[in-house]
């Protein structure tokens, strides 16, 4: 590995003065499950690491009814599962974060290097996409939202411009009758690659168990994360019924733009957006209508 | 060198106050540097969990981490598992159990089931699996190494047989994780 020079900010004033001084030198570094291993093979070669986990907005999950989630981008996943309240209120973004990785992978990696990584297959991206999550900018020239699925450019590449960092995601709390999952294909039990992951998250009116709100968010299906938005639109308003769940399926479908590669084929890709949105759904609405008893 | 750093922290309950260079992984600081070789180097990639070591009490591949970040740590290794000369109950399992052959997975095994059972003292086999998921053994095929982390629990809690109707260590041998977990073996 190259010569580094390490940088441990202890507040966002100070993250954000290193970021903007060295500029396209200086790489933020979260749990570095992604980053060392790109410091190791030379793909990133960054003259300043800047360590961000000693930012208290960075590193904390801070939820309430009222005001929703903040979750700090740096949080490791670990933290995310062992929250109560993430496991209770955003069950799909906890168990994408969950899903990733070895336990030693999740001690360290975070939601937040998770999408800055800029990786279409990245887990937690469709589930943050399905909640409907903004991110947290800030920079040298001020703060801005960003939208998560307007946060990827292309693969390794994010909207984030020199001297910005990612600080937080913002999360609506949920309403009633409100849950989200997030399922993912790969080819083995545990600790792989997505071949297709797909994120839903479902507002349901109990009175005549019709969808109030749907998003749904696809990965590993194109260039960047996904947001299905005709397959969330097509849900609103209607029953949640097999040819309503169908019709959604097919427009995630269309929605996607895999490739083949050593995963799988577009074709078989497109089969899973399929299979996988339908599963997603049912268990979001299944979750949505058991939201009382939490 | 110039551009060394001194980083002070805690490795196996002693302060530790060192000199890195900040591109050194922990994994280099502690073989490199402190001579603490039993941590073993693998596919610095994260996948195998042969570095693993116990930071805050969470299980990390130490390949993953620079050695800097290790300020104000609290870092258990292999080193520090037996007392003096006395095997942890888990090394003794691993031995009793022939957990391993080539033995190069084994501390990074050590160091994973250790954070588990300080986490959880009463797994399930399934718990146990999942824990040791990070963890890549070539040799044993796993199943010896389930049977000595169930052994190394049950013994901690002081019970004279595993807990969760899994095998004792008496029995052990030709049995099958398939059979463990369909509770076959009593």
């Amino acid at each position: 590995m190259h010569a580094i020079t390490y940088e441990t900010p202890k507040s966002l004033d100070e993250a954000v003065k290193l970021l903007a001084a060295h500029g396209e030198k200086a790489r933020p570094l979260s749990g570095g499950t992604d980053l060392l291993i790109q410091l190791r093979a030379g793909t990133r070669r960054p003259d300043f690491v800047v360590d961000i986990k000693r930012i208290p907005e960075l590193t904390r999950i801070s939820f309430s009814l009222q005001h929703g989630l903040r979750l700090g981008a740096a949080v490791p996943c670990i933290e995310i599962h062992e929250n109560g309240d993430m496991r209770k209120y955003y069950p799909g973004l906890t168990e994408a974060a969950h899903l990733i990785g070895s336990l030693q992978i999740q001690s360290r990696a975070s939601v937040g290097g998770n999408l800055c990584n800029g990786s279409p297959a990245a887990d937690t991206t469709p589930a943050l996409i399905a909640l409907g999550a903004q991110a947290r900018v800030v920079g040298p020239k001020g703060e801005r939202m960003v939208p998560v699925e307007g946060f990827c450019l292309a693969p390794g590449r994010t909207v984030l411009q020199p001297g910005e960092l990612l600080v937080e995601f913002q999360i609506p709390a949920p309403e009633r009758h409100c849950a989200d999952a997030y399922l993912r294909f790969i080819p083995r039990n545990e600790m792989d690659i997505a071949v297709v992951g797909v994120g839903a998250a479902l507002t349901l009116d109990m009175s005549d168990d019709r969808v109030v709100e749907a998003r749904i968010g696809l990965g590993a299906v194109g260039p960047t994360p996904i947001f299905a938005a005709e397959a969330s639109k097509s849900l609103i308003g209607k029953t949640l019924d097999a040819a309503a769940i169908d019709n959604a399926a097919r427009l995630a479908i269309a929605a996607s733009s895999p490739i083949d590669d050593m995963r799988g084929t577009a074709e078989y890709r497109r089969h899973v957006v399929g299979v996988l949105t339908r599963r997603v759904l049912a268990k979001a609405a299944e979750r949505a209508r058991q939201s009382d008893q939490r | 060198m110039a551009n060394k750093v001194i980083v002070e922290t805690t490795i196996n309950g002693d302060p530790v106050e060192l000199l890195c260079e900040p591109r050194q992984s922990l994994l280099e600081v502690l073989r490199d540097v402190l001579e603490l070789t039993g941590s073993k180097e693998g596919c610095l990639t994260g996948d195998c969990g042969a570095c693993t070591v116990v930071i805050d009490g969470r299980p990390v591949c130490s390949c993953l981490m620079l050695g800097v970040e290790a300020a104000g740590k609290q870092i258990s290794t292999v080193e520090g598992l037996a007392s003096g000369t006395a095997l942890h109950v888990l090394q003794q399992k691993f031995l009793e159990h022939a957990s391993l052959q080539c033995g190069i997975c084994t501390p990074g095994f050590l160091m994973s089931a250790k954070a588990l059972l300080d986490h959880n003292p009463n797994p399930t086999e399934a718990e146990i699996r999942y824990a040791l998921a990070g963890n890549l053994c070539r040799c044993t095929g796993y199943d010896k190494i389930v049977r000595a982390v169930t052994d190394a629990a049950a013994t901690m809690a002081g019970r004279s047989r595993p807990a969760h109707g899994a095998v004792p260590a008496e029995t052990a041998s030709g049995m099958t994780g398939e059979m463990l977990a369909k509770g076959e073996v009593k």
